[in-house]
């Protein structure tokens, strides 16, 4: 018998996805497309499967990351913090192709937190006298009054890493951390999508950002587009 | 004459303590920054970073180290990244000292509202409610009405709230105001804006400090 934490680097990103089924929920890492398993994302399109649910912060932007899935129509359902600008969202939602559910960004990281810790549930004072208590459960505590949230688990989550070893400790680069991290921990399978796949031992065990025990697959990409949202530099003087 | 837009970002920037931790909201509040000298505060981008530095050099710009408000930034020295639920921990959990917002509303009550307009399209909630419900204080930075004329200081919120009783101070082109509970206190005018002009402006009652 071969317990899952045996042979996780699959050849390929076809090989990555090949558990994933129609109406799954995916909670994928990234935020705006930072950070973004751009391969994965790719690799869910050709794969064919619909009806999901998509847990990210944005879903996507300017046509690019997720917004392939919605023009893709292979989503059912979006739970996210934050659309701005992305019109791929913006008119399924209109139309009523894609049902959205919006939830503050610090309660979407801690849902999946939750979900990733063994915690089904936790009170927050996030939303607290806004749209986002109607409906939930609210108490007092110390005078203080807090929303009942509920932890967000997924089937699959899709991440981004800088550096896998072979076990699936990763790093993660500057900002490109964000949900990935969190996203990580809290699935029943995950798929990490890595620039540099390295031995174990080649990452200190104290350098560690997420380790192992959270990663299922890994799949080496190395190369990305990493597209700008906002390109603000100085000039040289 | 009423204040600029810089010399709003030069006068939020007076409100900030030397060491102090504080989150910059998108848009106007990320002006501030330019008028900190160096060293004097730490910036948290609630993506995960803290210690946020200017726009990169050009050629230096990297779209994975980034802002909230997904620009491009740096990171100087004694800055660090972190995942989400950290990063929201530190906001949530009280750790941010001072967090300077737009806002499209602000009740005499100090209520906030800056996510959404009625009727209008939803753009999201983001990080706004729970940096205006978690850091320790909040400043909102401010034109004092619409385009159209409309009180944005107001009585009570006519537009969705981000979080109810937090805002400490507004900063708008006229002067410095202070929810008070039933109006604004008037801490400061512009140069030149009449006490009467501030009132008009004003949807809630104001007193002279």
């Amino acid at each position: 018998m071969i317990g899952r934490h045996k042979h996780k680097v699959v050849p390929s990103v076809a090989a990555a996805l090949d558990q994933l089924r129609d109406g799954m929920t995916i909670l994928v890492g990234g935020f705006g497309l930072s950070g973004n398993p751009e391969a994965l994302i790719r690799g869910v399109v050709e794969r064919g499967v619909r009806d999901l649910t998509l847990v990210s912060n944005n879903a996507g932007n300017m046509g690019k990351g997720l917004a392939q899935w919605l023009r893709a129509g292979i989503v059912k359902k979006v739970i996210c913090s934050y659309i701005g600008g992305n019109e791929d969202l913006h008119t399924r939602m209109a139309s009523g192709e894609v049902q959205v559910e919006i939830t503050p960004q610090g309660t979407l990281a801690e849902r999946m937190r939750a979900a990733g810790a063994g915690i089904p549930a936790f009170y927050t004072p996030t939303g607290v006298g806004t749209v986002v208590e109607e409906g939930k459960e609210t108490r007092e505590i110390d005078g203080r009054r807090y929303i009942l949230e509920r932890a967000l688990p997924g089937d699959v989550a899709l991440v981004r890493a800088h550096t896998s070893d072979r076990f699936g400790n990763l790093r993660f680069w500057r900002t490109a951390r964000n949900f990935n991290a969190v996203a990580a921990t809290a699935a029943k399978l995950t798929i990490a999508e890595c620039d540099h796949l390295v031995d174990n031992g080649a990452i200190d065990p104290d350098d560690v950002h997420l380790p192992g025990i959270f990663v299922h697959r890994i799949v080496h990409v190395p190369e990305h587009e990493n597209a700008f949202e906002f390109r603000t530099v100085r000039k040289r003087s | 004459m009423p204040y600029s837009t810089e010399d709003m970002a030069r006068r939020a920037a007076r409100e900030i303590p030397e060491g102090a931790i504080v989150n910059l909201g998108i848009g106007l509040p990320t002006q501030v920054a330019d008028y900190l000298p160096e060293g004097h505060a730490w910036l948290h981008s609630e993506n995960g970073l803290l210690g946020t530095g200017p726009f990169p050099f050009e050629g230096d710009e990297d779209p994975n180290l980034i802002n909230a408000g997904k620009q491009t930034v740096t990171v100087l020295p004694g800055g660090s990244t972190f995942d989400s639920a950290f990063s929201f921990a530190m906001i949530r959990g009280g750790h941010v000292d001072l967090a300077i917002l737009g806002a499209m509303q602000v009740s005499a009550a100090g209520d906030l509202a800056n996510w959404a307009v009625p009727g209008g399209k939803v753009m999201g909630i983001g990080g706004a409610m729970d940096l205006a419900s978690g850091c320790r204080r909040i400043i909102a930075m401010m034109q004092h009405t619409t385009k159209k004329g409309e009180h944005k200081l107001v009585a009570r919120c006519t537009y969705p709230l981000t979080a109810p009783r937090v805002v400490s101070l507004v900063i708008t082109e006229l002067g410095v105001f202070e929810p008070t509970g039933t109006g604004f206190r008037i801490v400061e005018l512009a140069p030149g804006v009449t006490r009467e002009a501030a009132e008009t402006a004003t949807g809630a009652g104001t007193l002279s400090s």
